[in-house]
């Protein structure tokens, strides 16, 4: 750092940054924990035995572990089928909502055309509604369609749920992206197609991770349509949440607990997309 | 190039996604010959048995052992419920065959333009000598003129209590028959001795206290509930009620199930629906006791709910849903559903001697109630179709402005009663029990 | 690549002349099928919303949700919420997005422990706040146990509504910043490191360079977040539902109580409708608060 002659700070370089280094870790791990405890505590509640979650004062402590909750909410009946059913819906929701929206959030970003802003607000407006309005509508649609009871039906009206969120993280990351650098690809020799999978796709990828993310765990997480969409071929939470909603309190930290799990890995596998694959900042 | 590929395996990843996706889908309706039953396997859509344990227990022990088709258990909250029968309906096909919900489900779903159920008048007939009781049948048309749902289960509430609740009882009072004024003795005396109000009302906004209302608290001061809604005994019940609400755990606006609050120690009085009071003597079972609800100045009344099985019109398989029906409502199948849930029977047999100690409490408490010298049924409101949930909301609304916001009290009864009204004019629902027959007008406020 | 004829226009000129073809072509899927699939439902559900029992045009659906006291209560509440809750995430997230984008040893494994939230549903998020507020719950037990407090406190009781807000605020926002630090985070990626060692060059403090130098440059992503998150505001209850009951209404449940519990969908529909046209407002009014032109941050 060249400017330390000029600023003189008063303390030696060294104890500044272990100062600045202290107060860095301690903000970080300080937020990690907050963030933290609540899920301990969903953890702790889902494995221990059921009178434990009545106690009072609440043990902080796994000390009465016990599997048999989980155990018997895992076993029961249509639960592993319904979560092989929510991670086929959810990937699909990410491929289809990313191929239709990342385009339009291109768009969004880059031209400048009449009707722009119309445009942005139309899309952002179908998520000002409340979908367990439109449930039956939707309903009687997709049997019309013969999409009903099938994943497909779900995917698709994921998608929609999902795709202003796409759309609108698109064009805010596409907006930062730096519109000389296309040009300059394509005065390089490029087209414009490459000029975008090349150029601007890449710099975009942490904006397209945080996206797939979302889609994720929107889709996964999704009960209205998900329940009115399917009967047999139930996800997740259109399995489980009626049910959860009328259980004693101890299977629903074990149910909850076990919703998260596929998400955690999800994004555990995503997270490195979320930074821009060279390096810091450039 | 890598990159084509990475597109190229999406593709490929999409398509077979989209494979794998295009599963499941309707059944068509069955074509079995008259008479015989189709085995098409059909699904049951319920809104009760949803609890875990419960649904484990149904699709083991009684769904399963029913050999005639393959019945395929879906649980359901209301909305749900609701939107997927409409929906079929419209669409004119679907995938349910035979559906299981409360009094107050099916409710919502009759009406003028309405037309999403079987008429089970036939099926009623051939069961007649199982020993449903005719007043359920009754009630099972829902006020219109075909038999809609065939009721099957019937629950109530009653106290829960914990044992340490008793030693605070006031003086004279014994808990299998007391007053209101003895429960609210009662809850000030735990109050003002532990320091905590350990009474509480199932007043969350999943609850059943809209049914507390009509079925207990308003009969039993006045006689009746639409007619004497706003009636100077009504004052009464609710300036009474506000009184108890002094003593009463205020996080009772947060209780949909009264068991948790009980099983937490939050409350130590508290009334709700046996099935919502169930897993507390499950759980703890030497810790808590039922009581029969308390009477007032015109007796101990109370409320059957009734749940049972209905048709729907797009059912792709009509003769396996009604021999279902038939199996549900066999005494061997009846026992078993009590031993699964705290419903119990509509058929006037004796109760099993084998019953579950839990059961046995809750059973204990239930009988204490129907056979109190004092006892008289209130009965579930009939013939309001669709407007049953602003009925409900009237009841509600009523409570929240008296009770918790403190309203004066002969204000809100002027302005509820006069929307109460206008329900029942719009329903065009006659009485019914506790109030005296209208002869076929509507049920009028006075 | 082709020469084109009549080339003489430079690069900016040309691409800035694009006639709308290309946009177009590629937003069309998406308005077709959003249009399809959600507004034309929507469009169906706000005439429901201006129709009687038999269809005939009417505003007493309307009249019906005005006239409601919970009406008034939901209304404030849902402001409250907002004003609360928006900036208290912008400022969680945005501090959580520059720790980690400052790529501290360990950075990745804050960036996971911080993402967590993003998988919980509303619904387990409300279980487990319940669990942490209700008077024998968690925070209760903590705070006895350390002689804080003698008592257990009713934070959830009605009669403590500020205490209320004050439990629901930190429940969402601990649910919802996830999704805020994300998308900022996916902004601040693209602020070349330039910027940033520039700032100190000339000797800013941090606060000095992260307010006069980062938070400009990271408009289009605030933009995005404020966006994403307000909307999402309007449309959540869950846990404002598990935590308070009826007690503290929001527009959002009444909607759906009208729907699923009372079975009124017109009037179910009139607060719809009024949902959509709040969040608009908003929206819009952060549009024209950010405006933002494409490009411009990374020039």
């Amino acid at each position: 750092m060249t400017a330390v002659a000029r600023a003189a700070p008063r303390r030696s370089p060294s104890r500044r940054v272990l100062l600045d280094r202290l107060l860095l870790y301690g903000a970080a791990t300080f937020l990690a924990l907050w963030t933290l405890v609540p899920i301990y505590l969903i953890a702790v509640a889902a494995f221990s035995e059921r009178g434990a979650v009545y106690d009072y004062p609440k043990e902080l402590l796994p000390t009465r572990f016990s599997t048999d909750t989980m155990a018997f909410f895992v076993g029961s009946s249509g639960v592993i089928s319904s979560v092989k059913n929510s991670v086929i819906v959810a990937l699909g929701t990410i491929v289809l909502s990313l191929a239709i929206g990342a385009p339009a959030g291109y768009a969004l970003s880059r031209f400048r055309f009449p009707g722009r802003d119309v445009f942005q607000l139309a899309v952002l407006s179908s998520k000002m509604f409340p979908i367990a309005i439109l449930a039956i509508p939707l309903a009687v649609t997709f049997i019309g369609l013969g999409l009903y009871d099938t994943l497909l039906g779900v995917v698709i009206v994921h998608s929609a749920m999902v795709l202003p969120f796409v759309v609108i993280v698109t064009a805010g990351v596409f907006a930062s992206v730096s519109r000389e650098l296309e040009e300059a690809a394509q005065t390089l020799g490029t087209s414009r197609l490459g000029a975008f999978l090349r150029v601007a796709l890449p710099l975009a990828l942490p904006g397209l991770a945080a996206a797939a993310i979302f889609a994720f765990v929107t889709s996964w997480n999704e009960v209205f349509a998900a329940t009115i969409l399917t009967l047999r071929e139930r996800t997740l939470p259109a399995h489980v949440v009626a049910s959860l909603n009328q259980s004693p309190l101890y299977f629903k930290f074990a149910g909850g607990f076990f919703l998260i799990i596929p998400s955690l890995f999800f994004i555990y596998f995503m997270r490195k997309y979320l930074f821009n694959l060279w390096g810091p900042g450039k | 190039m890598t990159r084509h590929g990475r597109v190229l395996t999406a593709l490929v990843a999409a398509g077979s996604l989209v494979a794998a996706a295009c599963g499941g889908g309707g059944t068509g309706p069955s074509a079995a010959p008259p008479g015989a039953v189709s085995s098409e396997p059909f699904v049951l859509l319920s809104t009760q048995f949803n609890n875990v344990t419960e649904r484990e227990a149904v699709q083991k022990q009684i769904l399963e052992p029913f050999t005639k088709a393959k019945v395929d258990y879906t649980g359901s909250e209301i909305g749900p419920f609701n939107d997927r029968i409409a929906a079929e309906a419209k669409a004119g096909k679907g995938t349910v065959g035979a559906l299981l919900g409360l009094h107050g489900d099916f409710g919502g779903l009759v009406g003028p333009d309405k037309d999403y159920f079987e008429d089970l008048t036939p099926l009623a007939n051939r069961l007649k000598d199982r020993g449903i009781p005719a007043e359920f049948l009754d009630l099972g048309k829902l006020g219109t003129g075909k038999q809609v749902y065939i009721p099957s289960m019937q629950a109530t509430y009653i106290l829960g209590v914990n044992k340490q609740a008793l030693q605070y009882l006031p003086s004279g009072a014994n808990v299998d028959d007391l007053t209101y004024s003895q429960l609210r003795d009662w809850c000030k005396n735990i109050a003002d001795k532990t320091g905590k109000k350990r009474c509480g009302l199932p007043a969350g906004p999943n609850s059943l206290l809209h049914r507390l209302i009509q079925g207990y608290l308003y009969p039993a001061y006045t006689g009746g509930l639409v007619t004497t809604y706003k009636s100077a005994d009504a004052a009464k019940m609710w300036a009474d009620l506000k009184d108890l609400w002094q003593y009463t755990n205020p996080q009772s606006l947060q209780i949909d199930f009264m068991q948790e609050s009980l099983l937490s120690g939050e409350v130590w009085v508290g009334f709700d629906h046996v099935a919502r009071l169930v897993n507390a003597l499950q759980q703890k079972p030497n810790d808590f006791v039922t009581a029969p609800a308390p009477k007032g100045p015109k007796g101990l009344y109370y409320m059957s709910v009734l749940a049972g099985y209905a048709i729907p019109k797009s059912s792709p398989n009509r003769s396996g849903a009604e021999a279902f029906i038939d199996y549900m409502l066999t005494p061997e199948i009846q026992a078993k559903v009590q031993n699964v849930a705290a419903f119990f029977p509509v058929l006037d047999k004796a109760m099993p001697a084998d019953l579950a100690p839990h059961l046995k409490a809750l059973t204990e408490g239930i009988q204490k109630q129907s056979k109190h010298k004092d006892a008289k049924v209130a009965l579930l409101p009939i013939g309001l179709g669709a407007k049953g949930g602003d009925f409900n909301k009237v009841q509600r609304d009523t409570f929240q402005r008296i009770v918790v916001k403190g309203e004066d009290i002969q204000k809100v009864l002027n302005e509820e009663g006069a929307n109460l009204q206008k329900v029942m004019t719009d329903s065009k629902a006659p009485c019914w029990r506790p109030d005296p027959d209208s002869g076929g007008s509507p049920c009028a406020v006075k | 690549m082709a020469v084109r004829a009549g080339r003489a226009l430079s690069f900016p000129a040309r691409i800035a002349r694009s006639d709308a073809a290309l946009p177009l072509g590629l937003l069309a899927p998406t308005i077709v099928y959003l249009t399809l699939l959600i507004l034309v439902p929507v469009a169906q559900a706000i005439l429901l919303s201006f129709q009687a029992e038999d269809g005939a045009l009417t505003l007493d659906a309307y009249q019906r949700m005005v006239s409601e006291a919970a009406f008034a209560d939901s209304l404030r509440n849902t402001a409250l919420l907002l004003v609360f809750i928006v900036p208290i995430q912008l400022v969680l997230a945005l501090a959580m997005a520059l720790l980690i984008n400052s790529r501290f040893p360990g950075h990745g494994i804050f960036l996971y422990i911080y993402a967590i939230p993003l998988a919980i549903s509303d619904l387990a998020a409300g279980i487990v706040w319940l669990s942490i507020f209700t008077e024998s719950g968690y925070l209760n037990t903590v705070l006895t146990g350390l002689g804080v407090t003698k008592e257990p406190i009713a934070y959830l009781s009605y009669e403590n509504l500020h205490l209320v807000l004050m439990a629901i605020v930190v429940a969402e926002s601990w649910r919802a910043t996830a999704i805020v630090l994300v998308i900022l985070l996916a902004g601040l990626q693209l602020i070349p490191r330039d910027y940033f060692e520039a700032a100190e060059l000339f000797g800013a403090s941090r606060w000095k360079r992260t307010l006069l130098v980062v938070l400009p440059l990271l408009r289009p992503s605030l933009q995005s977040a404020l966006i994403i998150r307000t909307v999402f505001a309007f449309q959540t209850f869950a846990v404002v539902l598990t935590l308070a009951g009826r007690q503290f209404p929001v527009l959002a449940y009444e909607a759906y109580d009208w729907y699923a519990n009372v079975f009124n969908s017109h009037v179910a529909a009139a607060y719809a409708g009024l949902i959509l046209v709040l969040t608009m407002t908003v929206v819009v009014f952060y549009l024209r608060l950010f405006r933002v032109r494409e490009g411009e941050a990374a020039r």
